[in-house]
C-alpha cells in the first residue's frame, strides 16, 4: 500500500482509566482522530479534557485502557525515536551541555562520531544556538531550553512530534517567536505536530486542524479544519471569527454545567 | 584608578576577611579569660601556640611527644581516608541497590534504619571485640561514622531522578538498562557527591573514638592521652589540628565537586 493512503496516526475508541487508590478517574473516553503525515494538530481544551493523555498514548508513555492507538497502522507500544515528545518543562539532561542532549539521541541510536557530529551541528545551526553549544541546561533562559527540546526530537528523525503545552511557561514575546520559528520548521521539514495547548489563538495561530476536547470524562468535541492562509494575523477578522467560533465549542461544556 | 585596584584587591579578601571575624572574637574571648583567670585549667593562647610549635618541630620542651605531629597527623589521615574509602566501597553499591530495587528497599532499609541511630561511640566495646585492640578497630569505627551519610544521600539520588528524564532517554532510544548509566547515575551524582563529602566530614568527626581503641599513634589517641595526662595544651592542640585537617581536606572536595557538577545549579560552593 502506498504511504498516502495509510495515516500516520490513528486514534480507533481509545479510552484511558487511571484507578488512583479507590478512586477511578476516566481521563478520555472513546477517543478517534485520524493524522495525516505532514499535518499541524492542536488539541485543546480546559484541564482534566484528556490531552496530554491522548498525547501521552501517542508518545508510547501510556497504554490505552480500550481501543488502539497506531502508527503507520501498526499498535504503538513503547516510545521510539520516531515519535519525538516535547515537554513543557523541557526534561532536557541537566548534566549534558546544549551539544551532547541533541547529541543523546543519535549516540544511542549508534551512529558514528563523526555522524553524531554532523547531525549535531546540522540541529545546533536549525534552533539557532551556534553560541550556545557548550553551556548547560541551567544557564539558558527558557526559550532556549525549548529550542533544544525540539532539536534533540528532531536530531533523531522523529517524523511525528508531540508538543505538551511547550511554550506554556514562556513570557509573550519568546512564546510569538518560537511559535515562527515552530511554524518555520515544520513547513520546511514536513514534520508531523500534534500540539497540546490550552491558548485557542496559540492554536489557531499554528494548526490545520483544532481538536476541541472536553472534560468529565475527557472527550472529543470536534474537529475543525482552521484554512485561514498563513501566515496568519491574529488581528484580522477571519482570525476573530474562527477564534469567536471555536470559543464557543470550548465554553458550551461549562454553559452546560453552569445552567 | 587607584581607588578602582583598592576596591578590587577588597573583593578578593573580603570572603576571607568576614571569615575571620568569628575566629578572631574567639580567641580574644580565649584572651581575655585565661589572662583574666577566670579559669586556672585552661592554657592561654600564647601558651598554645608555643606549644603547637613544640608539636609540630620541637625544640622547646622535647618531651614524649615533641615534633611528633606529622606522625600523628599521617596516622589519622590513612584512617580517615581508609575508613572513608571502605565506607563509600560498601554503601554506594548499597544505596543504589536499595534507591532502585523495591525488594532490595524492603529487606535492607528498616534493619539500616534501626542500626543508624546507634552512636559509632556505642560500637567502641563490640567493635574492640570483633577487631581487637588497635588500628582494625580504629578502621571499621571511622568507616561506620562514615557509612550512612553516603548511603543515604545515595539512596535519595538514584530514587529521586525526575521520571520525566527516563521518559525523554527512552523515546530518544535509550531504554532498559542502559537508562542506569545514562540517566541515573549521571542524576544521582549531585546527591552522591553530597554523601561522599558528609561522610568524609564525619569520618574526621569520629576520628576520637576511633583512635580510643588503643593505638599509640594518631591525634585521638594523642588527644585521649593527653586527657589523662592532664595535658590541656596538647589537648588543645590535638583540636586544632583536627579541625584544620578536616577543613582543609573539605575544601579539596568542594573543588573537585564544583569541577565535577559544573552543569548543576545548586552545587557552586
Amino acid at each position: 500500500m502506498a504511504e498516502a493512503t495509510i495515516p500516520i496516526v490513528e486514534i480507533k475508541g481509545v479510552s484511558k482509566v487511571f484507578k488512583l487508590q479507590d478512586q477511578t478517574i476516566n481521563a478520555l473516553a472513546g477517543a478517534n482522530l485520524t493524522i495525516a503525515k505532514g499535518e499541524f494538530i492542536c488539541l485543546i481544551g480546559a484541564s482534566g479534557c484528556g490531552k496530554s493523555t491522548l498525547l501521552r498514548i501517542m508518545a508510547g508513555f501510556e497504554q490505552p485502557t480500550s481501543g488502539g492507538a497506531l502508527m503507520w497502522g501498526k499498535p504503538i507500544e513503547g516510545p521510539e525515536p520516531s515519535r519525538g515528545m516535547v515537554f513543557q518543562d523541557y526534561a532536557l539532561f541537566p548534566w549534558l551541555s546544549v551539544r551532547d542532549n541533541i547529541g543523546f539521541g543519535p549516540i544511542s541510536r549508534g551512529l558514528s562520531r563523526g555522524e553524531v557530529k554532523a547531525t549535531v551541528d546540522k540541529f545546533i545551526d536549525l534552533v539557532g544556538l551556534q553560541k550556545f553549544a557548550n553551556a548547560y541546561p541551567h544557564q539558558l533562559s527558557g526559550g532556549m531550553k525549548q529550542r533544544v527540546a525540539i532539536a534533540r526530537v528532531l536530531a533523531n528523525d522523529a517524523e511525528l512530534v508531540l508538543m505538551d503545552e511547550p511554550f506554556g511557561a514562556l513570557d509573550a514575546m519568546t512564546r510569538e517567536r518560537l511559535q515562527d520559528e515552530l511554524l518555520d520548521i515544520w513547513q520546511r521539514t514536513g514534520l508531523t505536530v500534534v500540539f497540546v495547548t490550552h491558548s485557542i489563538e496559540e492554536a489557531i495561530f499554528l494548526a490545520g486542524r483544532v481538536v476541541v476536547m472536553t472534560p468529565g470524562p475527557g472527550r472529543i468535541e470536534s474537529d475543525n479544519a482552521v484554512t485561514i492562509p498563513r501566515p496568519r494575523d491574529v488581528a484580522s477578522p477571519e482570525f476573530n471569527a474562527v477564534r469567536r467560533v471555536l470559543g464557543a465549542k470550548l465554553h458550551s461544556h461549562h454553559g452546560k454545567k453552569a445552567a | 584608578m587607584g581607588t578602582a585596584s583598592l576596591s578590587a584587591i577588597w573583593r578578593r579578601l573580603k570572603p576571607t576577611a568576614l571569615a575571620l571575624i568569628v575566629p578572631l572574637l574567639l580567641l580574644a574571648f580565649w584572651q581575655v579569660a585565661t589572662t583574666q583567670r577566670w579559669t586556672l585549667l585552661i592554657p592561654t593562647p600564647g601558651q598554645v601556640a608555643e606549644y603547637m610549635g613544640d608539636f609540630a618541630w620541637g625544640g622547646i620542651y622535647d618531651d614524649a611527644y615533641s615534633a611528633t605531629l606529622t606522625t600523628h597527623l599521617l596516622a589519622s589521615m590513612s584512617r580517615v581516608y581508609g575508613g572513608f574509602a571502605l565506607a563509600a566501597l560498601f554503601a554506594l553499591p548499597l544505596g543504589v541497590l536499595i534507591g532502585r530495587l523495591p525488594t532490595a528497599r524492603m529487606v535492607l532499609d528498616p534493619f539500616l534504619q534501626l542500626m543508624r541511630p546507634i552512636p559509632v561511640t556505642a560500637w567502641l566495646p563490640l567493635s574492640m571485640i570483633l577487631f581487637g585492640l588497635g588500628a582494625k578497630s580504629a578502621f571499621s569505627l571511622v568507616c561506620l561514622g562514615a557509612f550512612y551519610p553516603i548511603l543515604l544521600n545515595t539512596v535519595f539520588g538514584v530514587r529521586s531522578v525526575d521520571p520525566k528524564l527516563f521518559e525523554a532517554a527512552s523515546m530518544l532510544g535509550c531504554k532498559g538498562n542502559a537508562q542506569f548509566f545514562k540517566v541515573v547515575l549521571p542524576a544521582a551524582t549531585p546527591s552522591i557527591f553530597t554523601g561522599l563529602r558528609l561522610g568524609l566530614g564525619l569520618a574526621w568527626f569520629v576520628i576520637v573514638v576511633g583512635e580510643m581503641t588503643g593505638v599509640p599513634q594518631g591525634l585521638g589517641a594523642v588527644i585521649m592521652d593527653a586527657r589523662t595526662l592532664s595535658r590541656t595544651d596538647l589537648v588543645i592542640c590535638g583540636m586544632i589540628v583536627i579541625g584544620v585537617a578536616g577543613f582543609l581536606s573539605d575544601r579539596v572536595v568542594v573543588a573537585i565537586g564544583n569541577r565535577l557538577l559544573r552543569w548543576s545549579p545548586t552545587h557552586h560552593g
